[in-house]
Order: C-alpha cells, then sequence, then structure tokens
C-alpha cells in the first residue's frame, strides 16, 4: 500500500471514531425554555411538523458504552495492524497466526510420526492405526495416479497385488517415492520395422500363455533375442534393477482398454514408452513417506484392503 | 405503541411549541441518565403464584437435566469437542444441523402465536431474564426486608447492619449465579467430572473460562440490569407489537370504569363525589417490574406478568368493588364491549403453520436415519482393466455410524447387471466412528451393454434391518473393443 492510502486511510478512520464521540457528547444535553407547567409532561424541546419529542432518556449505562466502544477501537488500533501500513504493537498477522496453528498441529503429529518412524516398516504394516494413517495420507498424495487403494490404472503400476516393477522390499518401496523412477522403453519400431513389431508382439503374447499366432511368434522369438533379452531376460523374467517388467505373467503396465492387448503391445514395441514416477522426497516428509511405505507393502503383503 | 411516552397527556395540547417570553429560565435536560432502581413490592395474588409454578418446572430442569445420566453418558450433553449433540436417546451431528434451525425456526413462530393470543405473557412468565431477576429480587426482599424497607435502607448512611444486609444479598447473588453458570456450562463439559474439577481446582482453563463468564453475566443481568434488558436491549420488545391485533389478550385498565381516579372511604358511594373505581393507591405501579403506570394505557415495556391485576384486584376486594378494574382483556373488549374472540384468521393462521411446522419435524426426526454413507469413486481412473478380461471400478465407501451403538454392517449392491463384488461384505463400526473401505466392481469386457450405469450401495445393519441407507453411484466401462 503505498503512503497516500495508507494515510488516507488511517484519516478516516480516525475521523470517523472521534465524529462519533464528539457527535454523542454535543447531543448528550439539550436546553428548555421556560418552566413547566402544573401537570405537563417534559418535553426535549425538539419539534419537527409539529411532533414534539418528550423527555425519555435514555440509560446511562448506554452512554458509557459508546465511549467503551471507542476506547476500544483506540487500542485496538493501537495493538493491531488496521491503520493503513502501520503494523501494531503486537506485531500480530494472519500469516503468524496461521503458522502457529500449523505448528501446534505438528507437535501433535510429530510425536506420532516419531515413534512410527523409529517402527520396521514389517511390525507397522501389522498396526491398524498405523495403515490407517498411512491409508489418508496414500489416498491424499498418490491415489491420483494409483488410485484408491493402490490398483493403478493404464500407465501406472498397481501397487495392490505381488507384482513389482523395482522390487517389493521395504527399501525398494522407500526408494521408488523418496528418488522417484524414470522407467524408459526404447522404441524399436524403426529397427524392428512393421512387420519385426507385429512378430515380437505376438511373441510377448505367447510368454504368458494368452493366443498368438505360431509363425509370427516363431519370427518374433529371434528378434526377441536381438534387441529385448538384455533389459527383459532371456525367459521375459523381467529385471527390476531397470524396472522391466515381467512378460510371463498377465499384468500389463499399459493396456488401454478401448483397443486390444495385442495392439496395445504392439505400440509398447513400435513407440517406447517413458514411465516416470516423479521423486516425493521433496514433497513429503521422510516420516510421511516411512507411513506410505508401510501401507503399500501392507497391500502387497495381504492382497486385501485394510 | 412502541413509541408511547412513559405518560400521558392528561390534556390535549395544541402540537405547535408556543413561542417563549424573552425572560424565560432556561433548564438543562440530560438526554442520558441513570434510570431510578424500582423497587418492587410484592403481593400475592392469582397470576402472581400462576408464574412461579411455570418456573418450578423450568428452574428443575434447567439445574437437573445435566444430571442425568444415559448407558453411562450425560443425557443431554452438547460435546463441542467431538462435534456431537446427545439429546437423551439422539445422537445429532454437525450434518443434523438443518433439526437445530427448524427448531429455532419453530420456536420462534410459537413465540409469535403466543403474542399474537396474549400478548408479551412469554417476558413476564418465562423469560430466564425475569426468572432470575425475581429470584434475585426475592434475596433482596429475604435479607432487607419488604418494599419499603429497602427503599429506606438505601436511603441510609452505610453503617454495620446495612453492610451485612447488602454483603449477604452479593454472597447470595453469587452463590446462586455460581450454580446457574456452573449448569450451563455443564450442558457442554460433563457435569459430573465439573463439580468435582471446580472443587479441586483443577478444572481446566476454557471451562473456567465460560464459568466465570456466565457466572458475571448471570449476576450482571439479573442484579445490575433487570428491566433494562426488556426495556433497551431485547430485541423482541421492539417487534413484539407487529404480531398484536385488537383481539390480543393484553393487560390493561379499564379507564372508563377507573377514571376519575381519586382517593375515599370505603363507605362512600364513589358516584357522589364524582369518582369512578380507581383509588389512587399506586400499588399497581409499585408491583410492577418494569416500574410503568399500567393506568396510562398499553406500553411497550408492559411484560404482561400480571401482577398489577393481582394489587388492583386486593384492593377491589377490600373496597368491596368487583374485580377485574386492571385485567387480561382486549382492546376490542374494552373499546366495544364485545367478548373475547379466540378464532380469529390470524391465530388460527399462525396455529396452522405451527402445527405443520411441528408436525414435520417430528415426522423428520423420528426417520432420521442413524447411519450415513458416502460413495466416492476413484478420482483419477474411470476404470481399469484388469487380468483376464474385466474392467474394474473402484470405489471409496464411508461408513458413517450415528447411532449410540457399534453395529456390524452388511455391503450390497443392486444394479441391472451382474457385477462381481469385491471387497469386504461386512464391517464392524463402532459407535460414533466412521470407517473406510474400498470396494471394486468388475464386469467382463464381453458383457459391456452400456457405458455408464447406475449402481446402488445399500448398506444395512445386520441386527436391524430398519437400519439401512443408500447411496447410487456409476459403474463405468469403455466402449466395446474396435478391431
Amino acid at each position: 500500500m503505498s503512503d497516500f492510502w495508507s494515510i488516507w486511510i488511517s484519516v478516516i478512520t480516525f475521523v470517523v471514531i472521534l465524529g462519533s464521540v464528539w457527535l454523542l457528547m454535543a447531543n448528550r444535553k439539550t436546553e428548555v425554555k421556560g418552566d413547566l407547567a402544573e401537570g405537563e409532561i417534559p418535553k426535549t424541546g425538539h419539534a419537527y411538523d409539529g411532533i414534539e419529542e418528550y423527555d425519555n432518556p435514555l440509560p446511562a449505562w448506554w452512554f458509557w458504552m459508546f465511549i467503551a466502544s471507542a476506547v476500544f477501537s483506540l487500542v485496538y488500533l493501537l495493538l493491531y495492524p488496521g491503520l493503513g501500513n502501520y503494523k501494531g504493537l503486537l506485531g500480530w498477522t494472519q500469516e503468524s497466526q496461521w503458522q502457529e496453528r500449523v505448528d501446534s498441529a505438528n507437535r501433535v503429529l510429530d510425536e506420532q510420526y516419531e515413534i512410527y518412524a523409529a517402527t520396521a516398516i514389517d511390525d507397522l504394516a501389522a498396526d491398524p492405526a498405523a495403515l490407517r494413517m498411512g491409508r489418508r495420507l496414500f489416498n491424499n498424495n498418490c491415489s491420483l495416479c494409483h488410485g484408491i487403494g493402490g490398483v493403478g490404472a493404464n500407465g501406472f503400476p498397481d501397487l495392490s497385488d505381488s507384482d513389482w516393477l523395482y522390487g517389493g522390499s521395504a527399501e525398494a518401496i522407500i526408494h521408488s517415492i523418496t528418488q522417484g523412477r524414470q522407467g524408459v522403453m526404447p522404441a524399436w519400431g524403426a529397427a524392428l520395422g512393421d512387420r519385426g513389431v507385429e512378430d515380437v508382439a505376438d511373441f510377448v503374447m505367447s510368454l504368458s500363455g494368452l493366443p498368438f499366432d505360431m509363425q509370427r511368434a516363431a519370427r518374433g522369438a529371434s528378434q526377441y533375442q536381438m534387441f529385448c533379452v538384455s533389459c527383459h531376460g532371456r525367459d521375459g523374467g523381467g529385471m527390476q534393477a531397470l524396472g522391466a517388467p515381467n512378460l510371463k505373467d498377465n499384468i500389463w503396465l499399459y493396456n488401454q482398454a478401448d483397443t486390444s492387448l495385442l495392439e496395445n503391445i504392439r505400440h509398447s514395441i513400435r513407440n517406447g514408452r517413458n514411465g516416470a514416477m516423479p521423486n516425493h522426497g521433496e514433497k513429503l516428509r521422510a516420516e510421511k513417506i516411512h507411513l506410505i511405505s508401510a501401507y503399500v507393502y501392507s497391500l502387497s503383503q495381504t492382497n486385501q484392503q485394510p | 405503541m412502541d413509541k408511547m411516552p412513559s405518560s400521558l397527556p392528561s390534556q390535549p395540547e395544541s402540537a405547535k411549541p408556543q413561542a417563549a417570553p424573552a425572560n424565560e429560565a432556561i433548564h438543562v435536560l440530560n438526554l442520558y441518565q441513570t434510570a431510578d432502581k424500582i423497587y418492587t413490592r410484592s403481593l400475592e395474588g392469582f397470576y402472581r403464584s400462576l408464574r412461579r409454578w411455570t418456573w418450578i418446572p423450568m428452574l428443575a430442569s434447567y439445574f437437573l437435566i445435566p444430571w442425568l445420566n444415559i448407558d453411562g453418558r450425560q443425557a443431554v450433553w452438547f460435546d463441542l469437542a467431538e462435534r456431537k449433540f446427545h439429546i437423551f436417546w439422539l445422537t445429532l451431528w454437525p450434518q443434523d444441523l438443518p433439526f437445530l434451525a427448524a427448531l429455532l425456526i419453530i420456536s420462534a413462530f410459537g413465540l409469535f402465536t403466543i403474542t399474537n393470543l396474549a400478548g408479551r405473557v412469554w417476558c413476564g412468565f418465562s423469560c430466564p431474564q425475569t426468572v432470575w431477576t425475581s429470584i434475585f429480587i426475592a434475596v433482596e426482599e429475604w435479607f432487607e426486608g419488604d418494599r419499603n424497607k429497602r427503599i429506606k435502607l438505601d436511603a441510609q448512611p452505610w453503617s454495620v447492619n446495612k453492610l451485612a444486609r447488602k454483603s449477604a444479598v452479593q454472597l447470595c447473588w453469587l452463590l446462586i449465579s455460581l450454580a446457574t453458570g456452573l449448569t450451563f456450562v455443564g450442558y457442554f463439559n460433563p457435569i459430573r467430572e465439573l463439580v468435582p474439577d471446580l472443587l479441586q481446582l483443577t478444572i481446566g482453563g476454557a471451562a473456567l473460562f465460560w464459568l466465570l463468564l456466565f457466572t458475571a453475566l448471570t449476576w450482571a443481568n439479573a442484579g445490575l440490569m433487570r428491566e433494562q434488558i426488556c426495556l433497551y436491549v431485547c430485541p423482541y420488545a421492539r417487534f413484539q407489537s407487529v404480531m398484536f391485533d385488537s383481539d390480543t389478550l393484553i393487560v390493561s385498565y379499564d379507564k372508563a370504569r377507573g377514571e376519575q381516579r381519586g382517593s375515599r372511604k370505603i363507605n362512600q358511594d364513589p358516584r357522589q363525589l364524582g369518582l369512578g373505581d380507581c383509588v389512587d393507591c399506586t400499588l399497581c405501579v409499585q408491583v410492577c417490574p418494569t416500574g410503568i403506570d399500567i393506568r396510562d394505557g398499553l406500553q411497550y415495556e408492559c411484560i404482561s406478568c400480571g401482577l398489577c391485576i393481582d394489587a388492583c384486584n386486593t384492593v377491589m376486594d377490600k373496597m368491596h368493588y368487583p374485580t377485574g378494574l386492571i385485567s387480561f382483556t382486549t382492546e376490542n373488549s374494552l373499546e366495544k364491549g364485545t367478548r373475547f374472540r379466540l378464532l380469529r384468521p390470524r391465530l388460527l393462521a399462525y396455529f396452522a403453520v405451527l402445527v405443520l411446522m411441528c408436525s414435520v419435524f417430528v415426522y423428520e426426526i423420528g426417520s432420521r436415519v442413524a447411519l450415513e454413507i458416502d460413495v466416492v469413486r476413484d478420482r483419477n481412473m474411470l476404470y481399469r482393466v484388469t487380468e483376464g478380461g474385466f474392467v474394474e471400478n473402484s470405489y471409496k465407501l464411508k461408513i458413517n455410524n450415528m447411532d449410540q451403538r457399534d453395529h456390524q454392517y452388511s455391503i450390497s449392491i443392486t444394479s441391472d447387471q451382474e457385477l462381481i463384488y469385491r471387497g469386504q461384505s461386512e464391517v464392524g463400526v463402532a459407535e460414533g466412528e466412521a470407517v473406510e473401505m474400498l470396494v471394486r466392481l468388475l464386469l467382463p469386457i464381453d458383457q459391456i451393454t452400456e457405458t455408464n450405469r447406475e449402481v446402488e450401495f445399500v448398506v444395512t445393519a445386520t441386527t436391524e434391518p430398519a437400519l439401512q441407507n443408500s447411496e447410487i453411484s456409476r459403474f463405468i466401462a469403455p466402449l466395446k473393443n474396435r478391431d
């Protein structure tokens, strides 16, 4: 706020408060001319259009309450910010009040977090209270991609099964959340050519026991050994160090429902995939990640919803 | 009527202010003045005992209800920390706030109806302001004596006797205020813990603050402010006259019968002296809690307590005149001599609306289900395709047990398609708790007929089939595969 507006506001505020007090003081008495006749009722002498005002005085406490309000206003404006740029003697701000509330809430939470942070993931996964807290944190921070209960979606892994891209140990889960993950599948469309893509796709279908074309799969097998084996393994079992998916189970990270599975696989081979799990180490405190990890870990252990 | 002066001119005057002679005295009028203290004379009578019998049950329930317990819990307990209002066998949650609003509206309408029927009787017979003020005045009377003695005592210089009496009054007032404040806070903090805490001085800060505040306010309202609240503060006093009509029962002085007022001996015939029935004893003014003279006509300060009727009837009996010079009567009766007309459109309309609102309220409370469910679809994906060719939707199901007992609930779904339900089919929820659970519904891809269908979640208490609630959500599936 510029100085002009600051002064403008302050002046108006004082004028209103002091003006009100002046108005009260100026009108607290009135003069009446002449003596009352016998039996006449006292009037204030105010008359408008023949309407006269009887003398019905307001109670004195009303007068003093008015004065008290004015005094209160001035004291308030001295202590708190209200006059333009003036900060007030107490130094109160909305932000500081908000910060105080947050801090006091955090103090309560910190005690609980400390206890949980010192507990091993295995033990937390068996503690219903810790899991409830972890589930809330998960639903607030993770479920937008992974779904409530971690059921996953097209392009986002299902966390509630026991199939893991990067390993399902407590350490691996904490690492995934804290550091993030980058799952890159190169595009092989140029190297394989259109027919090659189709052949390899059929071979991949054969790995998970799905219906496939014999001839194509036979051709695709040799291509697979050339291009794919270094990440997905000789038998298609995947490699958790790279996050290369296991191709032998019937669990698909990229499976858009409006096209067939085969078409989805061809797309993956032809164009590649680029899956990113953002790193949450800067967004979430380590204690929270610890709790979320316990929840995710418990999902894969029980394969049931708490 | 609202703007009536506290006294009326006895003869009509010319409204024009007269031109003042030059040598007139000038008086200064103070427009703010300390009101004179009102010393009410107490007289027994019909309305006084009626008031007493109105108060006793109200006061008794106010002071005793917090001490009632149900199932080891305070029967009436407004638990602000948990945001639950326990009212006997009913527990209201924040989402039941409309009930509170409805209750306030009904109370307001009840007040309007009563006002239209009999004026400001709420104030004279039931208002806590009046009740506590009267209790405080009774204490004054007990220690300082009747009206005349009190006036004398106040006029005296301070003495040991005066100090002792005044201190006793103040101490008694404080004890009553403390009991009132303690009871009030006891509706919010369980009183069986509050009282021992107070006695052992281990009471919490917030509870102590409210306790002291309500004690101070009770003391100030009933001890110092008294009728000033009714005259200057209470909003109802300001708009009560709107509900009046010519058939409203109001406390009124029968001017035609009473005037010309004047004193006389009991054996004299007033008619020969040119007098009416009013003996001008001013008893009606002395008993009035708001200090008005009812003989000046209806004033907004009048709280319809009927004490002046009692006073006047006592005098009329002594004089062997018929009673009822001051009585509860209507403007029409006084001016036209017609009988009191109860059935009139305005009152009937008020009453009909009141009955209607009460019926709806009772029905709503009676049909309230103490179970709330909420179905939230997954925030991210509409559906997912799972291994084995199923389309899966996932839902967050929240079950909130608003009953006063623990329950086991069974969950079922109804839909026009055979959806496979995956999740808990039964769940136990403790009283006043809420659980959140994950439910998945699956449909084989080859059975998809619509992309969007309704599915209803039904939650039923296993032991109480009536305790059931449902919510409609949707099952979303992709369009048919396009190959």
